[in-house]
């Protein structure tokens, strides 16, 4: 054994000593090694608190997390499966919230696409006004449309006297407070629809298109069965992301009506009784069982819109 | 090859050295630490103590690191530090009526009974019994109230005038003729408004369940939301703020938004805590700040029964490692000089002495004077039921409210709402 054998087996990790033995180790399982510090932040910030929401909801813990807590098995699920005051409501306005919001935008933001698909005077002024509901933050844009659509001093109920029609609940409204939510969605988040759609817009090739314009398509003739087609794979992108986000909208919720979605939950999406569950009322075990569903939710209607996406593709 | 390898183990080792000394950050956050951690609300009893804060910062030597959280942020942070243990809060303000009880039984707040018995000059015996009563859980002291609060009537005094109204109404049927009169004389001006949050609600509408007779629970621990006096509370409450009430009237306002439409000319009576008051009467915040008056809260069937509760108390992070430090702040913000100055400029305290010296109330306005003194002997030690998982029970028992104000039938959801009172009761048993 070599004098520098012994150094540094006493600090194995001295760059300049290191043994021809561990630099061997080291480039043998060198994808392992440089792959260790993702794969250890992924267990630490993904991995772990998944396990840990998963066990949370296998027990009764309520109170503090720290207390006491016993194992019930699937008690919780149970409950909350059962639970048509607050569960079910939640799990259908997430829904319609989702469904209702990717409907709207996706066809907004087709139109608005097309729109801006070609170029014209001013196009760059038009397109960085378009985006700037996107840049803004959601829970300022929440607070600035609370005051907008405040029933008694706020400026949508003024502009609609205007026109003569009377002021409207908005926000305040038990029927209405979910749909002007949505418009609020609608307002921030097409801009990104926009601009996915675009990307895709601008990488279509012309060919087929010109192809079309000397059969003598015309315009909706040439965007139902050309464009769309050739779009739907980007189409699907947009409704992939922007459906998963919709699905865990909080920020503007909570800004807009705070705790448990108002009063009457009107906006109460699972999202946010899962947030009460766990801030307002402390029952950590009902809220991870709430969670770890949604999370079920989640990926289940990510997985059936991938798969749609490669039979597009 | 060989350099190959090299460099691997290189870049290994450097990134195991970076991740080591990363580890090393955290000495100066060790025992008896010369810097304190205070975790404050946003109030205004905050805001003086911060501009006395370099006193205390002198005589002690101590560094005071603050955070200032609104109310709901403030409770999400105990409940996400306190829940892992964490010891990075030293001193924190809580709201011993909506917390008090959970983080105490879930061992959050440090023991500190021997603590107030140690100084006699400080006196422990000069705080009110109510106060003191909310921040001991199981004969322990946990926490040292600092602000008091009761319910009393705003109003204002020109629109009165203007409708021929001499004198602020004394009970609760003058008040809903009064708030009939003056919108009817002023149009766009509402009669009356308050809290319609479901949750938010609940502690102002308490007093008008304890005027009428009611309670949320009896002497027996049973559920009583639904009593022939609460069923009439509900209804007068919801029905002033839907007949006399803002029109399209929201049912998410809590005090800012409630405040709000009074200090914006909108409305003529307003029923809320006095700990508000600089609100109404500061005119860089309020547009009537000269009009406003205050009167006791009016009387009911059983008489004017206003709640007068510890609203903010101070208490010791039980896994804190700098809890003598910390009680050192607690003393100094809780001082009789400070208790004063911070009357003073405002916010009433829990300390007796403060009450009868009359420098304490001589920066108030005399009518809201007036009004505390006269609704202290009979205010009752509770706004909201005393349980462990306050903002729960307040759901159930603020739904008659939302419905009552929204026109539904509120005798029907009081008694639901009775039910369900009674099963979370039993719950928590």
């Amino acid at each position: 054994m070599s004098a520098s054998t012994i150094e540094s087996s006493a600090r194995p990790l001295a760059p300049a000593r290191a043994t021809p033995t561990w630099s061997r180790w080291a480039n043998d399982h060198r994808k392992w090694l440089f792959a260790a510090p993702a794969m250890a932040f992924v267990a630490v910030l993904i991995v772990f608190p998944v396990a840990w929401t998963v066990w949370l909801s296998l027990t009764d813990a309520e109170g503090s997390v720290r207390a006491e807590h016993s194992f019930i098995g699937l008690g919780n699920y149970l409950t909350v499966l059962t639970d048509t005051t607050r569960f079910w409501p939640a799990v259908l306005r997430t829904l319609e919230f989702t469904g209702g919001v990717l409907v709207v935008e996706v066809v907004l933001g087709m139109a608005i696409a097309l729109l801006l698909w070609r170029p014209f005077r001013c196009e760059k002024w038009v397109r960085v006004a378009i985006l700037l509901p996107l840049v803004a933050t959601p829970v300022a844009v929440g607070m600035m449309w609370r005051l907008i659509f405040d029933p008694n001093i706020g400026l949508a109920n003024t502009v609609l006297g205007w026109f003569g029609i009377g002021p409207q609940p908005w926000l305040a409204g038990e029927q209405s407070a979910l749909p002007t939510t949505m418009l609020i969605d609608i307002w921030q988040w097409t801009p990104m629809v926009v601009l996915i759609l675009l990307a895709g817009l601008t990488s279509l090739s012309d060919e087929p298109l010109e192809a079309a314009l000397i059969d003598g398509a015309g315009a909706w003739q040439r965007f139902r069965h050309i464009i769309l087609p050739l779009m739907m794979p980007t189409v699907i992108v947009a409704i992939l992301l922007r459906g998963i986000d919709a699905l865990k909208t909080f920020d503007i919720l909570y800004a807009t009506k705070g705790k448990g979605g108002g009063s009457f939950h009107e906006v109460e999406t699972l999202n946010v009784y899962a947030y009460g569950l766990s801030f307002d009322y402390n029952e950590y075990g009902i809220s991870s069982t709430v969670l770890i569903i949604f999370f079920l939710i989640i990926v289940g209607s990510m997985w059936v819109l991938t798969s749609r996406k490669k039979e597009a593709a | 090859m060989l350099r190959r390898q090299f460099v691997i183990g290189t870049s290994l080792a450097v990134a195991a050295a970076l991740g080591l000394s990363a580890c090393g950050g955290g000495e100066d956050q060790e025992a008896g630490s010369k810097t304190l951690r205070v975790t404050l609300a946003n109030h205004v009893w905050t805001d003086n103590i911060k501009k006395a804060l370099p006193e205390f910062e002198n005589q002690t030597g101590l560094k005071v690191e603050l955070t200032q959280l609104g109310e709901d942020q403030l409770s999400d942070q105990y409940n996400v530090k306190l829940n892992a243990g964490s010891g990075d809060i030293d001193v924190m303000m809580y709201r011993p009526l909506q917390e008090g009880k959970l983080f105490a039984k879930n061992g959050y707040l440090a023991d500190l009974t021997a603590k107030t018995k140690s100084n006699a000059d400080w006196a422990w015996s000069d705080f009110q019994a109510g106060p003191v009563a909310a921040t001991t859980y199981k004969d322990k002291v946990v926490g040292v109230p600092i602000i008091t609060e009761q319910e009393v009537l705003y109003y204002r005094k020109d629109l009165l005038q203007k409708a021929g109204i001499t004198a602020p109404p004394k009970t609760l049927d003058e008040l809903k003729a009064a708030a009939a009169k003056v919108s009817a004389a002023n149009p766009g001006v509402a009669g009356f408004v308050a809290r319609t949050g479901k949750t938010a609600a609940v502690t102002q509408f308490s007093s008008f369940l304890y005027s009428f007779g009611g309670d949320f629970v009896d002497a027996n621990g049973k559920a009583t939301v639904n009593s022939p006096a609460a069923k009439q509370a509900y209804a007068f409450y919801g029905g002033l703020i839907k007949d006399l009430g803002p029109k399209n009237v929201s049912t998410d306002m809590g005090w800012p938004e409630a405040m709000a439409i009074f200090t914006q000319g909108k409305a003529a009576f307003y029923t809320e805590a006095d700990s508000l008051y600089k609100n109404a009467t500061d005119p860089a915040k309020s547009k009537v700040a000269d009009s406003v008056g205050f009167a006791p809260f009016p009387a009911g069937p059983a008489g004017s029964k206003a709640y007068n509760v510890p609203s903010w108390a101070l208490g010791v992070n039980a896994a804190s490692e700098n809890q003598d430090n910390a009680w050192k702040f607690i003393e100094w913000a809780t001082s009789k000089t400070q208790t004063l100055a911070n009357q003073k400029a405002g916010v009433p305290g829990a300390r007796t002495s403060v009450w009868a010296d009359p420098a304490g109330t001589s920066t108030y306005p005399k009518d809201l004077a007036d009004a505390i003194a006269a609704s202290t002997p009979t205010g009752v030690g509770h706004d909201r039921p005393l349980v462990v998982k306050v903002a729960a029970a307040r759901e159930i028992v603020g739904q008659p409210i939302v419905d009552a104000i929204t026109g539904k039938d509120a005798a029907a959801s009081a008694d639901a709402a009775n039910t369900a009172f009674q099963t979370f009761l039993d719950s928590e048993k």
